[in-house]
């Protein structure tokens, strides 16, 4: 699958409160989640970002609450991937488990700037800022974890690899 | 093998395992609540089984944002109401009926014990740990597989030590205690860790303190907190008819990335500072903060042991002029105890307002939203930007007897500031 975007830069510990604010947790729509993603720490997000961009950040990306609604907000914004030095443990499990790749790499999280256009190979583990030329190279996914992210999640795989009762 | 490792060992079916390894695991309980539950439900359908693996396995808490605060919260609340008649499950706690936030009312309900593997769909799910259990926090995709199968793959963490020594000074508890040591290690100090607490000191903290402890092991960034199974653990268990417990104990020759050693007679109450929880300072070095709120509850600290520390210092006492004060009992048994008690009618006689249990305004739900620039001190778990209400409001964290003094002071006070 194919990921190339736009950078949006955010800093370390980026929380799942300022990711999608609890006051919009009466809904799980992801259009209405997207519409306040990241409203609490950038108010222009939901109207400047563009299908296919990329959010970096630094360390502990996604701490707090264990809300799904945080990466189906990030996902329902058309962001393609998330690279982070690190991320949440819980974040990191629900990210994956909806369909959302993201990558931890200290050293992409720290030079790549906002605005850069970025394009991440999955299977290769590479991540490529085509507006510096640098390559960074990040754990890459293995086939089964590639194939649960063009599956759309976990519910989606599982019912295609395991029969039902 | 660590005690979390062993927990794991034994509800995966194996002799060891080892800190990285990737494991399926049995679950004993899985929970849901009203926010986290009905995406679970969404995803459930979609794996085809037509019903739960174990009806009796499954904990369903409508808390987020009860009593209903909007039609679309309504609505969520009936998803998950209806799914569990459908499904039979008898775990569900209707409001008022049976009602509390969530992880205070299953170990009251005697729905957790010692060696149990449990999952929740809500990050404080860790709070079990103080009964000896593992637990950890996951999303609704996770909770609707284990609804589905029964089943978690986990991750088997690495542990940090922490070595409990002395005893509490008056005005200090739970709260301080885990405020220091998020403090010491920062929001990821423990991140994908255990946070395995030892030592002599622990037989001074009440099941009460270690709830609030075990709770906020999420905020260090750690997989699960857990305590040693002792005569209190045990006698609490017992005493909410738990099933058999099954302490586990960890290994003499356990590894653990690093130890903490942690001196109780030493600690101050200890606040938290916006806008994360390891912004801590002792109360003495706080400064002047005057406050508009204060709240005192969650699933950190709405608990008796909670009331009573605060009812003590609001006993006679009045409620700063242009402060609020909410407290909110977590469960309704916590409720009818402090009525009994007397703490309730301290709390209205000292001008605060006792609300309903629900998590409300920990996560800026309802009962007590913060407006621009406003202060609140708060016995709940976060001060991230924007939790309490607006994104240019404060959060300070307290234990419920700073939380108490600093509402009769209008301003961020330990209990030793006031006078008679």
């Amino acid at each position: 699958m194919k990921i190339r975007g736009s950078v949006h830069r955010f800093a370390d510990n980026v929380d799942t409160d300022v990711i999608i604010p609890a006051r919009h947790l009466n809904t799980s729509d992801p259009k209405e989640l997207a519409a306040h993603c990241m409203e609490d720490i950038d108010a222009e997000f939901s109207a400047k970002v563009r299908s296919g961009d990329i959010i970096v950040a630094g360390k502990n990306f996604g701490c707090g609450s264990s809300r799904e609604h945080a990466p189906i907000a990030i996902k329902g914004s058309g962001v393609s991937c998330v690279i982070a030095t690190t991320f949440a443990r819980i974040f990191y499990r629900n990210a994956l488990n909806i369909g959302l790749p993201i990558l931890e790499c200290a050293e992409a999280a720290e030079k790549i700037a906002s605005g850069d256009t970025v394009s991440v190979d999955l299977a290769a583990g590479t991540i490529r800022n085509e507006t510096t030329g640098d390559v960074f190279q990040a754990e890459a996914f293995p086939p089964f974890m590639r194939e649960l992210i063009e599956a759309g999640g976990l519910a989606a795989y599982m019912t295609r690899h395991q029969p039902s009762k | 093998m660590t005690q979390t490792q062993k927990i794991l060992a034994a509800r995966a079916g194996k002799k060891d395992v080892h800190a990285g390894e990737l494991i399926m695991a049995d679950v004993d309980l899985v929970l849901g609540n009203d926010i986290t539950a009905p995406v679970a439900i969404g995803e459930f359908a979609k794996f085809g089984r037509g019903e739960v693996f174990d009806r009796g396995k499954i904990a369903l808490v409508p808390d987020h944002f009860t009593p209903n605060k909007d039609v679309k919260a309504a609505e969520q609340c009936a998803c998950m109401r209806n799914f569990a008649e459908a499904q039979n499950i008898g775990n569900y706690f209707e409001v008022g009926h049976d009602c509390g936030i969530e992880h205070a009312l299953l170990p009251e309900k005697g729905l957790v014990t010692a060696g149990d593997l449990v999952i929740g769909a809500d990050s404080h799910t860790c709070t079990y740990g103080a009964l000896g259990a593992f637990s950890t926090g996951i999303g609704s995709t996770d909770m609707a597989c284990a609804m589905a199968t029964g089943k978690i793959w986990l991750r088997v963490p690495e542990a940090i030590k922490v070595e409990l020594t002395g005893s509490f000074n008056p005005h200090v508890g739970g709260k301080d205690l885990i405020l220091h040591l998020i403090g010491m290690i920062g929001v990821d100090g423990a991140r994908y860790q255990s946070l395995e607490f030892t030592g002599p000191g622990i037989s001074a903290l009440t099941m009460d303190d270690r709830f609030t402890v075990a709770n906020m092991a999420i905020e260090a960034g750690a997989k699960n907190g857990i305590f040693p199974v002792d005569e209190t653990c045990l006698a609490y268990l017992r005493g909410h008819g738990a099933k058999s417990p099954v302490a586990h104990e960890a290994d003499e020759n356990a590894e653990y990335v690093r130890t903490i050693g942690i001196d109780l007679s030493e600690l101050k109450p200890t606040v938290a500072f916006p806008h994360l929880p390891e912004n801590t300072r002792e109360i003495d070095s706080v400064g002047d903060i005057k406050i508009d709120q204060v709240v005192i509850g969650s699933c950190t600290n709405g608990r008796l042991g909670d009331l009573k520390a605060a009812a003590e210092i609001l006993a006679g006492r009045t409620v700063a002029k242009n402060v609020r004060c909410i407290v909110i009992p977590a469960t309704q048994r916590i409720w009818i105890e402090a009525l009994e008690r007397g703490y309730l009618r301290t709390f209205a006689e000292a001008g605060c307002v006792v609300s309903t249990p629900t998590c409300g305004p920990c996560l800026g739900g309802h009962m007590g939203i913060l407006a621009r620039g406003e202060r609140a001190v708060t016995t709940t778990n976060r001060n991230f930007v924007g939790r309490m209400g607006h994104v240019e409001s404060e959060i300070y964290l307290a234990s419920p007897a700073v939380a108490a003094a600093s509402a009769v002071l209008g301003k961020i006070a330990s209990p030793d500031a006031l006078t008679r």
